[in-house]
């Protein structure tokens, strides 16, 4: 059984239909990434699955559970986090009060986790006070990661996590991301960057206007030549 | 602010932002020292910053955290201050409790027994009445225009029902008449300002151990800066809702029963007629900001009062509106840049 079943998701806002009915597993610890041209819908399926954009039809289930009823608040409960593209931080607040709030359904305490956090990321320990508005793009994207990290999530839903980073920055941040993957968390991720995020997964989807159009592993994507001409710019 | 902050730091103080608005004060008294403005005016500035504080602070959180301007706000003051005297005129009397000219002051110790009983009235109402009515909307999916035309029909409905009960006509807590102050600068001030300005000190503190302290004021703040976000953290935005409700109402309340005290009088138009400079506030310090809107509240207060020096006091509102406006057409972020 997949940890992560999306099928047959048809979503979109207002009238206007955005996926139309796309499918997408995750296994338990693997990295699977979803590329595909602008305004395909990669966003809007990663939405949907953590109930931010309500799916007109189709069924999501995640440990074999259906989920897609469940309010947003309900899915972190079930270990399944997600890390927004952008505005992915709270930026009044100090980096580690971002960090509590990632832990904010957790009773326990929890600040042996944030300690991890730190050691994961040395760079946000080093200014644990520091608002995280006034924060680098990389800083901000690591500390984005880490918040969603803070309920020991079974999936991590990540979009775009390179988007607006310098290569160097791409490169550390990307490293972090299969350091995480490493510790056994699977991972969906939607990313433009796409031979990259390819290169590091386990397997990969080709998503055009709202529909799969292909599906294999990151490996037998990248040396597709139809994948590397249409969908691997640069 | 920031020059601050490094100034501060410099000399090895972690500033917060609580000291600006200290910083503040100290300043419109060094202004009071000049020749030609009348400290008098500037400290009586003070005390009424104290109470639009108090206002504004919930305001700018309402605003913040459910993106609405909450016109019934200064209505919510109003119930505060009709609560307060229906609980020492009529309801406590019943019980043999009486009585006026605590101390120094103009009211009584039933004044202080009726504060957190209005206070936890005004704050179920607001509870009550989101349930009723902004819950719903939310729903709906209605976008905040709507909300704040919503709370527009809600300020004249509680104003009207504030008139039906009490009528239209100037009402007074029991009352004992008491001697000023006198202070040096011709300054006189009322006992009664003091007991205001310790409640207000009081509940701005409290208010900042809330935000920054505990678990459920982190996450109204987060949910003002980015309420998607705070859904997929699994911060549960409904209670964060009841609790800025509470928080906001429970300030009003607490400011509509001062300014009763402070203007000797309660009126049904008291709350509405303070709207103006509380939007002043809460735009000057930048919207969804709590420090902002305690900076912007004494600014407000004392430029409003020191104006009256030159200008007729009828036109103090005006004052609070031309400096809001000012300020939104330089720095449409408020002077601190709040949320949005």
């Amino acid at each position: 059984m997949a940890l992560l079943e999306a099928s047959d998701i048809v979503a979109g806002y207002g009238q206007t239909e955005i996926l139309h009915g796309v499918s997408v597993t995750v296994d338990a610890g693997e990295m699977v990434t979803i590329i595909g041209p602008n305004g395909c819908g990669k966003s809007t399926l990663m939405k949907a699955i953590v109930g931010l954009v309500r799916a007109w039809s189709g069924s999501v289930k995640f440990q074999g559970v259906e989920i897609s009823s469940y309010p947003p608040e309900r899915i972190v409960r079930t270990r399944l986090c997600y890390v927004p593209q952008s505005s992915n931080v709270f930026p009044t607040l100090s980096i580690r009060e971002n960090l509590e709030m990632g832990a904010f359904t957790r009773r326990d305490d929890y600040r042996g986790r944030i300690n991890e956090m730190f050691e994961l990321f040395p760079d946000l320990a080093r200014e644990s006070g520091r608002k995280a508005g006034t924060l680098s793009g990389g800083q901000r994207q690591m500390l984005a990661i880490a918040r969603a990290m803070m309920i020991d999530p079974v999936l991590l839903l990540l979009d775009e996590p390179s988007a607006g980073l310098s290569p160097a920055m791409m490169g550390t941040v990307f490293q972090r991301i299969k350091e995480v993957n490493q510790t056994g968390v699977a991972m969906l991720l939607v990313e433009q960057n796409a031979r990259d995020a390819l290169q590091m997964s386990n397997r990969g989807y080709i998503l055009v206007a709202g529909e799969n159009r292909l599906e294999d592993t990151g490996q037998d994507l990248l040396s597709n030549p139809e994948v590397a001409q249409l969908y691997l710019r640069g | 602010m920031t020059t601050l902050q490094s100034a501060a730091k410099r000399i090895g103080i972690a500033w917060t932002p609580m000291y600006t608005a200290v910083a503040v004060v100290v300043a419109a008294l060094v202004i009071g020292l000049l020749p030609g403005v009348k400290m008098s005016l500037v400290v009586n500035g003070i005390f009424l910053g104290a109470i639009i504080a108090l206002g504004a602070i919930g305001l700018t959180l309402i605003f913040g955290i459910l993106n609405f301007a909450n016109v019934a706000h200064g209505d919510y003051m109003t119930i505060g201050a009709y609560a307060a005297l229906f609980i020492v005129g009529s309801l406590l009397p019943q019980v043999g409790i009486e009585g006026k000219g605590l101390g120094p002051f103009t009211f009584g110790y039933p004044l202080l027994i009726a504060l957190p009983l209005a206070v936890a009235v005004v704050a179920l109402m607001a509870v009550a009445l989101d349930i009723a009515i902004y819950r719903r909307l939310r729903e709906r999916g209605v976008n905040n225009v709507v909300l704040a035309m919503a709370s527009l029909g809600l300020a004249i409905a509680l104003r009207g029902l504030v008139q039906m009960i009490w009528s239209g006509d100037v009402q007074r807590l029991p009352r004992e008449t008491r001697k000023f102050y006198q202070w040096p600068m011709d300054v006189r001030v009322p006992p009664d300002a003091i007991f205001i300005m310790i409640v207000a000190i009081i509940l701005v503190v409290a208010v900042y151990l809330v935000l920054t302290r505990t678990r459920m004021g982190k996450a109204m703040r987060a949910t003002a800066d980015n309420p998607n976000l705070a859904l997929v953290s699994g911060i549960d935005t409904r209670r964060v809702i009841w609790s800025t409700w509470i928080m906001g109402a429970a300030l009003a309340a607490t400011a509509g029963i001062l300014l009763a005290v402070f203007q000797a009088q309660l009126l049904p138009v008291m709350g509405w007629r303070f709207l103006i400079p509380l939007f002043a506030a809460v735009i000057l310090g930048g919207i969804g900001n709590p420090y902002g809107a305690l900076v912007g509240a004494f600014i407000i207060g004392v430029t409003s009062e020191v104006s009256t020096q030159w200008i007729n006091p009828s036109y103090k509102p005006a004052v609070a509106f031309a400096i809001m406006i000012a300020v939104l057409l330089v720095r449409p972020r408020g002077i601190f840049g709040g949320g949005r």
